[in-house]
């Protein structure tokens, strides 16, 4: 019988230059991903060549599984539960 | 009429009435308010409610209507016009934008990237920090709104021309590689609800207000010393009228500071009431905000030092000729 393969995240990052609107994104999302269960660990990347190769246009930045799904936004912890779920 | 107008500017935008509030409240606590320290905490009390008071007002408004213009779309606008339209369009837009200035180099490749011009790109980052909707209102408050609106359209003119001096100059390679080969991103737009920008603009509020206060407090601090401990004197012969230098000398120390505007309006009111000149004064201001170490820094990951030396230098031309200017011209606004 095979086991039904349940679709789990793998990676949520936070991308910014280490002001305090990047930080308090990183802390939502750490509370947003211990809510949601989840065991993947939550990157906070500041260095601006790697946030830029990524695409980003604004900052902070939010991705799941390396797909920015947030820019220029500090999500709530609530908003964040959404996109994980989502 | 001119009642009226004289209403709106001493009580409205002065707050003249809280000042008395706050200085009859103190007066039943016993305090001599003709005293020196009396004088200064009626004016540090009265100055910090009323700035805190317009800055809550201030932000929230001007966030509702920032919420309008995030920055994907005044890139899509700015994409829509070109030559000097376009840098007027981008000095515009910069201070209509938010953004957070630790995003200014995700925003400059994010630009660079749609294809914006580099001066384009500068009009915009000249006007964002210098030239601020919330600070309008609050000069109108201090300097009464000639002077606000002239500040203003100086600063857009110094974006706009500090832009096209940039673009003229076709330093396009001095952006640093890493911004001109990166590929941006771009997410679809979900258009705000009245209640998600309300909500915007609360957060918008509750966080300037956390970051600026402490700069509110020190700038009022500094106001209160000069109002009332600094001799006149001192003040007119290094930034009043007879000093010649004062301008330059504003604006090469305003440089290196870093201060929020708000922080720097009651030391500019002070400075002002002691005997500085207009110019000199408005001079240190913009110094202060458009130019700072911090960002100055932040930009060096972005340009490379050609570049970045255009962009110091072109503004603190600019600004000391419009401290000139306003200096030669204080009598129409005084």
């Amino acid at each position: 019988m095979d086991e039904e393969k349940k679709e789990t995240i793998v990676s949520v990052k936070v991308l910014g230059s280490g002001c305090s609107h990047c930080h308090k994104l990183y802390e939502n999302a750490q509370k947003a991903v211990k809510n949601a269960g989840l065991s993947c660990p939550v990157d906070y990347v500041t260095d601006m060549e790697k946030v830029i190769g990524y695409g980003v246009t604004s900052t902070p930045a939010f991705m799941i599984d390396d797909k920015i799904v947030s820019m220029g936004k500090v999500l709530t912890v609530k908003e964040i539960g959404k996109l994980l779920v989502g | 009429m001119s009642g009226v107008s004289v209403f709106i500017q001493k009580q409205i935008l002065g707050m003249d009435w809280l000042r008395v509030l706050v200085g009859s409240l103190l007066e039943k606590a016993g305090l001599d308010l003709n005293g020196k320290m009396g004088g200064t905490i009626q004016f540090f009390l009265y100055d910090v409610l009323k700035i805190t008071i317009l800055l809550c007002l201030l932000i929230f408004l001007v966030s509702y209507i920032q919420s309008f213009f995030p920055p994907e779309r005044s890139k899509r606008i700015m994409g829509k016009f070109h030559g000097i339209g376009a840098n007027i369009i981008g000095a515009l837009l910069g201070t209509v934008t938010p953004f957070c200035s630790c995003s200014s180099i995700p925003l400059f490749m994010g630009f660079t990237s749609a294809g914006l011009p580099l001066g384009v790109t500068f009009s915009f980052l000249i006007s964002s920090p210098m030239v601020d909707l919330g600070s309008l209102v609050l000069l109108m408050s201090i300097f009464g709104w000639k002077v606000a609106v002239v500040y203003v359209l100086v600063g857009l003119v110094i974006a706009v021309t500090g832009g096209t001096i940039i673009e003229h100059l076709k330093m396009d390679d001095q952006v640093e590689e890493f911004i001109r080969n990166a590929h941006a991103v771009s997410l679809d737009e979900k258009a705000m609800s009245v209640k998600e920008r309300v909500g915007y603009a609360r957060e918008q509020v509750a966080s300037t207000f956390k970051k600026v206060f402490p700069y509110i407090l020190i700038g009022v601090g500094i106001g209160a010393v000069i109002h009332n401990w600094i001799p006149e004197r001192w003040i007119v012969a290094v930034l009043g009228e007879k000093n010649p230098l004062g301008v330059i000398l504003a604006t090469i120390l305003g440089i290196p500071m870093y201060a929020d505007i708000f922080g720097t309006i009651p030391v500019a009111e002070a400075l002002l009431m002691k005997g500085a000149e207009l110019g000199t004064v408005l001079s240190f201001m913009m110094a202060v905000t458009t130019l700072s170490l911090p960002s100055i820094i932040m930009l060096r990951k972005a340009v490379k030092p050609k570049l970045l030396g255009t962009f110091v230098l072109v503004c603190t031309l600019g600004i000391i000729i419009v401290g000139y200017l306003f200096n030669a011209f204080q009598f129409l606004f005084i």
